[in-house]
C-alpha cells in the first residue's frame, strides 16, 4: 500500500534549485578552489591533420612558473580512451577502433588535438611556457568531407586505410527491394544533416587532486555521468584502483550530451596530478570547447519512400554516410545506428525498411551524441520524405499521415523496437487545431499581396527514451549496463536524502524527484533532499542522457521508496502491535487496516534508529534503502509539431510565424518544468534548421569557430511557442507512466520547419533548402529552382 | 595575457604627444574591438592611451547647420539623444541597434569610424550623411575618409576629436545582419539634401563605399520603388560563409528600398 493523494505530483512547482542557480549560489567545477591549486594549459594543434616529428620542450620547462610540460611521449603507456558500443559491419567484422591518445603521439588528426599540456603555478604561466614549446610537423592532407572520405587518398588511421569505421545495416533488404519494385510512387531526397557545435553554457572545466595519504584522487568535472567517467578513466585509460578515484560532477551547466563522453583534458589532469604533488585546474575556453567538445549530427544521407496508390507507405530505403570525426567518442558508434536507424519507421506502420550505415573518420572533432542523438535525424529523414510525398501527390500531409499512423500497441516495427503504446492522430489532430491550419490558406494569400511566400510543415516525431534493456542492448554491442540506481536514506527525524545515479545539469531533477518522494512518502516536499552528481556519496550511476532520467533514475528511487515502506510496515506493525499484513501506509501514516490506530513515518524512522522498542530479533535497525532498476524496453514518447514561416522571397529570410507543439510524454510530473524541456529543445531543433551549422574548410580548419560565425538562436529569432502535453498514452513498462521529454523539441522540430520553408516555395520549383536554412541557402534555392 | 602600460592623457593635445612619442601605443576609445583583439592574443600593444577622460571628445552638440558628435560619445548617448532622435532620427536609429547594450554603452563614435571595420554601422552613415571627421590637426570629409579594409585617412598619431554630420532633409538606414554575428551582413544608409541624395553601404565591400547608381536613380524620385530596377554589380563585394558576392549585390537596392520608406516616415 502506498500514498493514494499526491499533494505534489502534476503541479508546476517553482524549480527548487533555481534559487541557488539565479543569485549565484550555484558551485560549478570553475568554482571550486584547492588548496595549493595549479592551473593546466593544452597546447593544441593548429593543423587538421600531420605527423610530429619532434617536440621540443626545454624551454617551457625552464619558464617562469611551470611544474610540469607532458607530451605524447610521456603518456604513450597510457591506453586510449575507449568507445562505449560496438558495432559490427555487414561481413561480421568488428569496427575500426585506431587508439584515441590523451596526448598525441606521432600524429595529430584534428585542429584542437592536443599536443602538449603544461602544468604552472598561474594560468598566464602556462599559456606562456606553452607558446615556448616547438612542434615539428609535417603537414599532411586533410579529409574533412563527410561524403567523400571513404574515396580520399589519405588514410586518417593506419587501422581504417580507406577512412571506413564500419558499414552496418538493419532491415530486410530483399523484402523492401521487392515492395519498391512493386510501389506505385516513389518519392526520393538527398540531404545533409548539419553538423553542430553544443554550446553548453558552462564549458568543459576539471579540477583534479591526489592524496598522498590514503593514495587517493578526486576529480571535479563537468559530467553528466561521473561513475560512468570514473570506470572508464581507471578500468580502460588510466589503469588506477576504481576505489580511489572520486569523481565529483558539482553544479553543471547544461550537457546536451556533450558532456557525457571521456575526454582527453580531465583524463590527462588526473594521470598528472600525482607526478605535479599539487592539484591542477583547467577550465575550456570557448574557442576550445568549439575545437574539442563532441560535436553532433553530420550525416549524408539518401533516402526514398514507396507508396501504393491509395498513399499507404510501402517501404523505406536510406543511406547515411555518418561522420566519427577524427577519433571514435565514448558513445559515437551507437548514435548513426542504435539511436538513428531503429527510428526509421517514426509513427508510421511502414511494412518494410532498410537502412545502410557507413561510419567515416575524418580530420574534424570527434561527433557523438547531441541532444536527440541519432533520433533527430532519423525523424528529419522520415519527416522530410513524408511531406516530400505528400507535396508530389498532392495529398494534405495531415491526411497521408493519418491514412499512416499505426494503430494498435504493442507495435513491433520492421527495425527492431517494440512501440509499447502510443495514440498518434489525436496529437496531429490536436496540433492542427491549435495551429489553425484551416486557417492558413487565408494566411498565405496575405502574405502574398504583401509579396511574401508562407508556408506550413508538419512533423510528427516518434522518440526511443531511456535506451534498454542492458541484455538486449550488450547483444547490440553495448559495453555498459543501462539500469540506474537510488537510495532512499530515510533520517531519524524523519527527514528524506535521496541519492540518485541520475545527474541533473538543467533539468531540475532536485524537484522532480521530490515531488515522487514527498507524494510518496506522505511527507513535505521540504523534507526531502536530492543528491546526485559524486560518486563518493552515490552507490552508482548510469548518469544522464537519453531522456532517461524520470524512467530509469526516477523509477530506481521509486523501487528504494518501496523498500523503505515495505520495512516501515514491519516496524510499525511492532509499535502497534498489530501483524505486517494488517498495516497499511497512506499519506505519511502507518496504521491498522480499520482502526485508528497508527504511526507517523517520523515515529518509524525514530524507532528505527532508536531501536529501544523493536523487533532486533528479525529486523536489523536504520531505514536506508537502495535499488537498482533495469527497464524491461525504451519508453516512446511521441508528437505532432507545425511550423508556420513567411519567407521574403527578395532576401531569403524566414521568419517562424507559429510554432505548435502537441506532445505525449505519458503522466507529467511537474508540466512547468516539462514545458521548459520542450521549449529549450525546440529552441535547440530550431536552431539546427534555420541557424546553427558547424563548417570547416578543406584544410580542416574550423571556418565557424567563434559566436562571430556560428549562429547561436537568440530569443528574437523565435515566436513564443505554442505548447501542450497532451493527456496520452502512460509508459506501460515503468511505474511511473512516465517517457521522457528532453530531446523531443530538437527531434521534432527541424523537419517541421525545413517543411515549412519547402512549403512556402514549392510553387516556385524549390523541393529541397538545405539546414541551416539561413537568408543567404534559402535564397540560394530560389535562385537555383528559378534557373 | 601581456602586459601592458596604460597612459591616461588630460587633454587631447597630452594625447597627441604621448602618441607621438610612442609609435607603438594604441589609442584606447571604447576598447569594444581592441580590447577583445588583445585578449585573442591578435593585438599585442606595449602601451593604450586611453581617451575616455577627455572631456573635450563628449558632447552633441547642434546648430541650425549641423550636429556635431564628439568622438567619445557613446553609441548609447547618441541614440538616446533627444536632438538627435528629433532631427537625425536614422542616425539615433543606426546607433541604437550597434551590437549588444554593453557595446552599446561603451563603444564610440570615433573608435568606430577609426577602426572601419567593413561591417561596422557607423561608417555607413558618415559616408551617407557626407560627413566631416574633424581631427586634431585637420578636417577630413567622409568621401576621403574610408580607404580600405580596416583603413582610414588617419595618419599615425592623429587623433579623432568629432564628426560634423549635417542635416539631412531625409534619412534612413536599413541594415540586414548577418545570422550569427548581428554586424552588417549589408546595411544601406539613405540621405536626401534636397534635390542631391547620398547613398552609402556598409558590409558589402571592404569598406563603406558610396552607391552611384542608386544614388541617381532616388535623386530623380525620392521613392522605394526607385530603387527597384537598379542594378549592383558583384564584382569586388565580400564573399563568406553568410552570404556570396552576389547575394550582397542584390541585397543593396533591397535594403534602400527600406531605408528610402524609412526615410519618408
Amino acid at each position: 500500500m502506498s500514498a493514494a493523494q499526491s499533494h505534489y505530483t502534476g503541479k508546476r512547482l517553482e524549480r527548487r534549485e533555481d534559487y541557488r542557480f539565479l543569485t549565484g549560489a550555484g558551485q560549478y567545477t570553475d568554482d571550486i578552489t584547492l588548496p595549493r591549486q595549479s592551473y593546466a594549459y593544452f597546447l593544441r594543434s593548429p593543423h587538421a591533420h600531420a605527423r610530429i616529428r619532434a617536440v621540443s620542450t626545454e624551454a617551457a620547462r625552464a619558464a617562469p612558473g611551470v611544474l610540469g610540460v607532458f607530451t605524447g611521449k610521456d603518456v604513450a603507456a597510457v591506453g586510449g580512451l575507449p568507445c562505449g558500443w560496438l558495432i559490427k559491419s555487414i561481413d561480421g567484422t568488428p569496427m575500426k577502433e585506431p587508439k584515441h591518445p590523451i596526448i598525441a603521439e606521432s600524429r595529430v588528426r584534428h585542429v584542437g588535438d592536443q599536443v602538449a599540456l603544461v602544468v604552472a603555478d598561474s594560468l598566464a604561466e602556462a599559456r606562456a611556457a606553452a607558446a615556448l614549446i616547438e612542434v615539428d610537423y609535417e603537414v599532411l592532407p586533410a579529409v574533412t568531407d563527410t561524403a567523400t572520405a571513404a574515396a580520399a587518398r589519405t588514410a586518417i588511421h593506419d587501422e581504417a586505410p580507406d577512412n571506413v569505421c564500419f558499414t552496418w545495416a538493419i532491415g530486410d533488404k530483399a523484402a523492401v527491394d521487392a515492395a519498391f519494385a512493386r510501389a506505385a510512387h516513389v518519392t526520393r531526397l538527398a540531404f545533409i544533416n548539419n553538423r553542430l557545435i553544443p554550446n553548453a553554457i558552462e564549458p568543459r572545466a576539471a579540477n583534479a587532486a591526489y592524496s598522498r595519504g590514503d593514495d587517493s584522487y578526486t576529480l571535479y568535472t563537468t559530467s553528466q555521468n561521473p561513475h560512468v567517467e570514473r570506470l572508464l578513466m581507471t578500468a580502460f585509460v588510466l589503469g588506477l584502483p576504481e576505489h580511489k578515484v572520486r569523481v565529483i560532477a558539482p553544479d553543471v551547466g547544461g550537457g546536451f550530451g556533450s558532456k557525457i563522453y571521456l575526454y582527453a583534458e580531465e583524463t590527462a589532469l588526473v594521470w598528472a596530478v600525482k607526478r605535479i604533488g599539487r592539484p591542477i585546474k583547467w577550465t575550456a575556453e570557448r574557442s576550445e570547447s568549439f575545437l574539442t567538445d563532441a560535436h553532433g549530427r553530420d550525416h549524408v544521407t539518401t533516402a526514398e519512400l514507396a507508396l501504393d496508390a491509395q498513399g499507404r507507405f510501402l517501404a523505406l530505403r536510406a543511406d547515411t554516410t555518418a561522420n566519427m570525426g577524427a577519433y571514435l567518442s565514448t558513445f559515437a558508434s551507437c548514435i548513426p545506428t542504435i539511436l538513428h536507424a531503429t527510428l526509421l519507421a517514426g509513427q508510421y506502420a511502414t511494412p518494410a525498411i532498410y537502412c545502410r550505415v557507413q561510419a567515416v573518420f575524418t580530420n574534424t572533432a570527434p561527433v557523438d551524441a547531441y541532444r536527440g542523438a541519432g533520433r533527430p535525424e532519423a525523424t528529419f529523414l522520415v519527416e522530410r520524405l513524408v511531406e516530400t510525398a505528400a507535396h508530389e501527390l498532392k495529398i494534405d500531409p495531415a491526411e497521408l499521415r493519418r491514412r499512416n499512423f499505426i494503430r494498435e500497441f504493442p507495435y513491433a516495427s520492421p527495425v527492431g523496437l517494440t512501440y509499447d503504446t502510443g495514440d498518434y492522430q489525436p496529437l496531429l489532430d490536436r496540433a492542427v487545431a491549435l495551429a489553425d491550419a484551416a486557417g492558413f490558406k487565408a494566411r498565405r494569400a496575405a502574405s502574398a499581396a504583401r509579396g511574401m511566400r508562407r508556408g506550413l510543415g508538419y512533423s510528427c516525431y516518434i522518440e526511443a527514451c531511456g535506451i534498454a534493456p542492458s541484455n538486449v542492448a550488450g547483444a547490440l554491442g553495448a559495453r555498459a549496463g543501462l539500469f540506474e540506481a537510488g537510495e532512499v536514506r530515510v533520517h531519524p527525524t524523519g527527514k528524506v536524502t535521496v541519492f540518485t545515479g541520475s545527474h541533473s545539469h538543467g533539468q531540475g531533477h532536485e524537484t522532480t524527484f521530490a515531488q515522487i518522494v514527498a507524494d510518496k512518502l506522505g511527507i513535505p516536499i521540504e523534507d526531502v533532499d536530492i543528491q546526485h552528481g559524486d560518486t563518493g556519496k552515490i552507490l552508482f550511476g548510469m548518469g544522464t542522457y537519453g531522456s532517461r532520467s524520470l524512467a530509469v533514475g526516477g523509477t530506481a528511487i521509486l523501487k528504494a521508496l518501496d523498500k523503505v515502506i515495505a520495512k516501515g510496515r514491519k516496524i510499525a506493525a511492532h509499535l502497534l502491535e498489530a501483524s505486517d499484513e494488517d498495516v497499511e501506509f497512506r499519506d505519511g501514516k502507518f496504521s491498522v487496516v480499520g482502526t485508528d490506530r497508527a504511526k507517523a513515518f517520523a515515529e518509524v524512522a525514530l524507532s528505527a534508529y532508536v531501536p529501544h522498542n523493536y523487533p532486533l530479533g528479525k529486523l536489523e535497525p536504520g531505514l536506508n534503502e537502495n535499488a537498482f532498476y533495469d527497464p524491461s524496453n525504451f519508453t516512446f514518447p511521441a508528437g505532432a509539431y507545425l511550423c508556420e514561416v513567411e519567407i521574403d522571397p527578395g532576401t531569403g529570410a524566414v521568419r517562424i510565424e507559429r510554432f505548435t507543439a502537441v506532445d505525449d510524454f505519458g503522466n507529467v510530473i511537474n508540466p512547468m518544468i516539462v514545458e521548459g524541456q520542450v521549449h529549450g529543445g525546440l529552441a535547440q531543433g530550431l536552431g539546427q534548421a534555420l541557424l546553427e551549422g558547424c563548417v570547416y574548410n578543406s584544410d580542416g580548419q574550423l571556418l565557424t569557430g567563434s559566436y562571430s560565425d556560428y549562429a547561436m538562436p537568440r530569443a528574437s529569432d523565435f515566436p513564443q511557442f505554442a505548447v501542450e502535453l497532451a493527456k496520452g498514452t502512460p509508459c506501460t513498462h515503468n511505474p511511473l507512466g512516465v517517457k521522457g521529454c528532453g530531446e523531443a523539441g530538437a527531434i521534432g522540430a527541424p523537419p517541421a520547419l525545413i517543411n515549412a520553408v519547402v512549403d512556402a516555395l514549392w510553387e516556385e520549383g524549390v523541393r529541397d533548402v538545405r539546414m541551416p536554412a539561413t537568408p543567404f541557402a534559402v535564397w540560394s534555392a530560389l535562385q537555383a529552382a528559378r534557373r | 595575457m601581456q602586459t601592458f602600460e596604460l597612459k591616461q592623457p588630460r587633454s587631447v593635445a597630452e594625447a597627441v604627444r604621448l602618441a607621438a612619442a610612442d609609435g607603438e601605443a594604441r589609442l584606447l576609445a571604447g576598447g569594444q574591438t581592441l580590447l577583445p583583439a588583445l585578449r585573442l592574443g591578435l593585438a599585442v600593444p606595449g602601451a593604450f592611451i586611453d581617451l575616455s577622460g577627455l572631456e573635450e571628445l563628449r558632447g552633441i552638440r547642434a546648430d541650425g547647420k549641423q550636429l556635431v558628435v564628439g568622438a567619445m560619445c557613446r553609441h548609447a548617448e547618441v541614440a538616446s539623444s533627444a536632438e538627435v532622435r528629433k532631427r537625425l532620427p536614422a542616425l539615433a536609429r543606426l546607433a541604437g541597434a550597434i551590437g549588444d547594450r554593453q557595446v552599446r554603452n561603451l563603444g564610440t563614435l570615433g573608435g568606430s569610424i577609426a577602426n572601419s571595420d567593413p561591417a561596422a554601422d557607423y561608417p555607413a552613415a558618415v559616408l551617407g550623411l557626407g560627413a566631416t571627421v574633424q581631427t586634431n590637426s585637420r578636417t577630413i570629409a567622409a568621401d576621403s575618409f574610408f580607404t580600405g579594409l580596416f583603413a582610414t585617412a588617419l595618419r599615425s598619431g592623429e587623433l579623432i576629436t568629432a564628426v560634423s554630420f549635417p542635416w539631412a532633409d531625409q534619412a534612413g538606414y536599413c541594415k540586414f545582419p548577418q545570422p550569427a554575428s548581428h554586424f552588417a551582413l549589408v546595411g544601406v544608409f539613405v540621405a536626401r539634401f534636397g534635390k542631391q541624395v547620398r547613398v552609402a553601404v556598409t558590409g558589402a565591400g571592404a569598406h563603406a563605399m558610396r552607391m552611384p547608381a542608386l544614388e541617381q536613380a532616388l535623386a530623380q524620385r525620392f521613392v522605394p520603388e526607385a530603387c527597384d530596377g537598379v542594378q549592383v554589380g558583384s564584382e569586388g563585394l565580400n564573399a563568406d560563409l553568410h552570404g556570396s558576392a552576389a547575394y550582397r549585390a542584390q541585397l543593396i537596392p533591397r535594403l534602400a528600398r527600406v531605408a528610402v520608406q524609412q526615410a519618408l516616415g
